[in-house]
């Protein structure tokens, strides 16, 4: 188990180092990479410019010296990003790290909110579904899991942000929240926090929404099937005899039992719903770190998005890791048999 | 014919006197007798099964249309151009515009039907890149085990906890891709990550089966061993994985190119679409809503046709199903085994 545990770490540490060694060598030397466009957009604006002060800019604006040898650069790009310096933002005039710290608390909250409603619906849709195995309530929420699983989320944005935005007017089109109301979070003025946070939820509802009718359909699924295999066990019939209530059964014996192995595949989920608000985010103009990577991306704000994409990626990993270390704890059968695969 | 029964007994005498180890197989298959069993044994039987299953039609006749409207629609249909018609005529208005045309009076028909040669182009790249790769990592790690094994499934699950979709947005900018079939390889470029793994896997169950031992002792060099005794084995698993990640590609590149993350200077895919309706004001405007609505459709109706494909394929890996339909016998099917297996392969990797 021990090993198990060095194995992993090693693994995050390689995984780190690889993603910010790819968005290294990405702005530093791919041909019209965003070094060279970066370079081309100051030559034609500034022809005056002197290659020197055009290398100063560059240097400034990504974080980067061309000038110096190979690993003083990289060395430096790493001591850098570990002081929380990811460089400055062209087009927000603020520190990449202060824009990407004011935005994921929102990207969290909107994607925690999701997948916990997800969770619930799936969960108990998929119990639901495999007690009633067989009957009209199970294949007609079989055939809506999977239909409803098969259209990307971001259609689903679409549709909503139209329909219940544009064309009812019921949600706001865009922002974390609106402009009259203040930003409270404080204990001391329950109304005001209460109002803040329900406005916050109304601008978020839509892409939460879309999340939700996205996902719950595979765990749903994942549900059932682990659920219907569980309910023909041995140990089942026994509990049964010993006369023990339907609803421990229902909660202790199968549900825990049938959550359990899907507990990786969920986190999993999560991280690359971190992944997927790059899309969602953009059709709700929600500012949130997805937000800013295509921000950055369209206005050539370079650092901006390395910034996110590095900022993603090791978050991803991050919550991969502890999943992977709490699966034994939390599933005592994985551990049994040394986790390791 | 007299001879040839003959021949039978003067067999079945020298199989009587002999062991078992004497017998020699009285007659050798021709090289085109084997390869109709082959044929037989890895696509009929299996497309007999696909076929017997509704979801399954159903999801080819959709796949088929999409197939006809990529290679021969484009020959019947002219491309679309600038003032083709009015500006924003509505759907089924017209015989001339049937789907409508768009704010500079392209038909929008004509745009979905010239966008679908190039999303071909792009799903089965990444679809073949995907399942390649994730094939060629999966079954040497799996075959070969030890060291070998440890490494590859290192950077396999590194590549893994990679997110995608950012990935593919930095290297989207800093590559600026135009060609589809680069475009599909870019979009899937860590997707076979956990397909290889799952595949690795398999070939772990499979290399324990006493004919791989019997193949390797027989001394046939390890590619021989994984291509004829391992290889056929997770075939109809990489087939279906083939049509998720098909998927894939067609979800990520439609929603980069409604994002804008894709360069492109004409309607190239039906993202392209999406994106110049939403800019286009499609979603303020009800007089516009066609024009949104055509490229989601079209992308809903094809995701929608891949994964009844994939679930009704899902089949094939039932022995039992199979077994049943290479003896022409159509009992009926006991209802336990549909309900067992299609939900929690696709859903849980």
């Amino acid at each position: 188990m021990v090993r198990y545990y060095i194995k992993r770490t090693v693994q995050l540490l390689v995984t780190i180092v690889t993603v910010v060694s790819l968005s290294f060598f990405l702005i530093r030397f791919l041909p019209g990479g965003p070094a060279d466009a970066l370079r081309a957009e100051l030559l034609q604006n500034n022809p005056g410019m002197s290659q020197a002060q055009i290398n100063r800019r560059v240097e400034a604006r990504l974080n980067i010296a061309p000038d110096d040898p190979l690993l003083v650069q990289y060395t430096d790009y790493l001591i850098n990003l570990s002081q929380g310096d990811m460089g400055t933002s062209t087009t927000q005039g603020a520190p990449v790290t202060e824009i990407l710290a004011s935005a994921i608390p929102w990207t969290i909250f909107v994607m925690a909110t999701a997948v916990g409603v997800a969770f619930v619906i799936g969960i108990s849709a998929g119990a639901l579904m495999a007690y009633k195995e067989g009957s009209r309530f199970d294949s007609t929420a079989t055939v809506a899991a999977i239909v409803t699983n098969s259209v990307p989320d971001y259609i689903y944005g679409i549709l909503l942000l139209w329909i219940l935005g544009f064309q009812l007017g019921l949600f706001p089109l865009g922002g974390r929240y609106s402009g009259a109301v203040e930003p409270t979070i404080n204990l001391l003025t329950p109304m005001q926090t209460v109002g803040f946070l329900g406005d916050a939820l109304r601008h978020a509802a839509l892409l939460i929404t879309s999340v939700v009718i996205f996902v719950w359909g595979g765990w749903a699924l994942g549900m059932r099937g682990n659920s219907i295999q569980i309910l023909g066990e041995d140990y089942l019939r026994v509990a049964r005899l010993r006369g023990l209530s339907e609803r421990r059964i229902a909660l202790r014996y199968v549900g825990r039992n049938a959550v359990l192995p899907m507990y990786t595949a969920m986190l999993i989920t999560v991280g690359f719903l971190f992944g997927g608000s790059v899309i969602l985010e953009q059709i709700f103009s929600y500012p949130g770190v997805g937000y800013y990577m295509i921000e950055g991306l369209h206005r050539r704000d370079y650092p901006l998005m390395m910034g996110v994409f590095i900022v993603i990626t090791i978050t991803v990993a991050i919550g991969v890791y502890i999943a992977d270390l709490t699966y034994g704890w939390i599933d005592p059968r994985a551990s049994a048999d040394g986790g390791s695969d | 014919m007299s001879q040839k029964t003959n021949h039978d007994e003067i067999v079945d005498a020298l199989d009587d006197e002999d062991s078992a180890f004497g017998a020699v197989a009285d007659d050798t298959l021709s090289k085109r007798e084997r390869y109709v069993r082959a044929l037989d044994r890895n696509i009929v039987a299996p497309a007999r099964i696909v076929w017997d299953d509704l979801r399954a039609r159903v999801g080819l006749a959709i796949i088929g249309i999409y197939l006809f409207m990529g290679t021969v629609g484009p020959k019947l249909i002219d491309p679309p151009r600038t003032g083709d018609g009015p500006r924003l005529e509505g759907a089924f208005e017209t015989w001339a515009h049937p789907l409508g045309t768009d704010s500079l009076g392209r038909d929008i028909l004509a745009s979905i039907v010239h966008a679908t040669p190039n999303m071909l182009l792009m799903i089965l790249a990444g679809g073949i890149f995907t399942t390649v790769m994730a094939t060629v990592v999966g079954t040497t790690s799996g075959y070969l085990r030890g060291r070998v094994d440890q490494f590859i499934m290192m950077v396999t699950d590194v590549v893994m906890t990679i997110p995608g979709l950012p990935l593919v947005v930095i290297l989207a900018a800093a590559l600026s891709p135009e060609n589809p079939i680069v475009i599909g390889v870019i979009l899937t470029i860590n997707a076979w990550a956990g397909l290889a793994r799952s595949i690795r896997s398999q070939v772990l169950a499979v290399r324990e089966n006493s004919y791989v031992e019997a193949a390797k002792a027989m001394g046939m060099p390890t590619r021989t061993v994984i291509r004829r005794e391992i290889l056929p084995n997770i075939m109809p698993y990489v087939l279906v994985n083939f049509v998720n990640a098909s998927r894939n590609v067609i979800f990520a590149s439609v929603g980069l190119y409604f994002i804008g993350v894709l360069p492109y200077d004409t309607i190239v895919n039906w993202g392209v679409m999406i994106d110049l309706a939403y800019q286009g004001g499609a979603l303020q405007t009800t007089a516009a809503a066609h024009w949104l609505l055509a490229p989601l459709i079209t992308v809903m109706l094809l995701s929608f046709g891949l994964i009844m494909f994939a679930q009704g394929t899902d089949r094939m890996f039932n022995p039992r199903v199979r077994a049943r339909h290479s003896s022409s016998g159509t009992a009926e099917e006991p209802d336990e085994e549909t309900n067992s297996t299609p939900a929690t392969g696709g859903a849980l990797k």
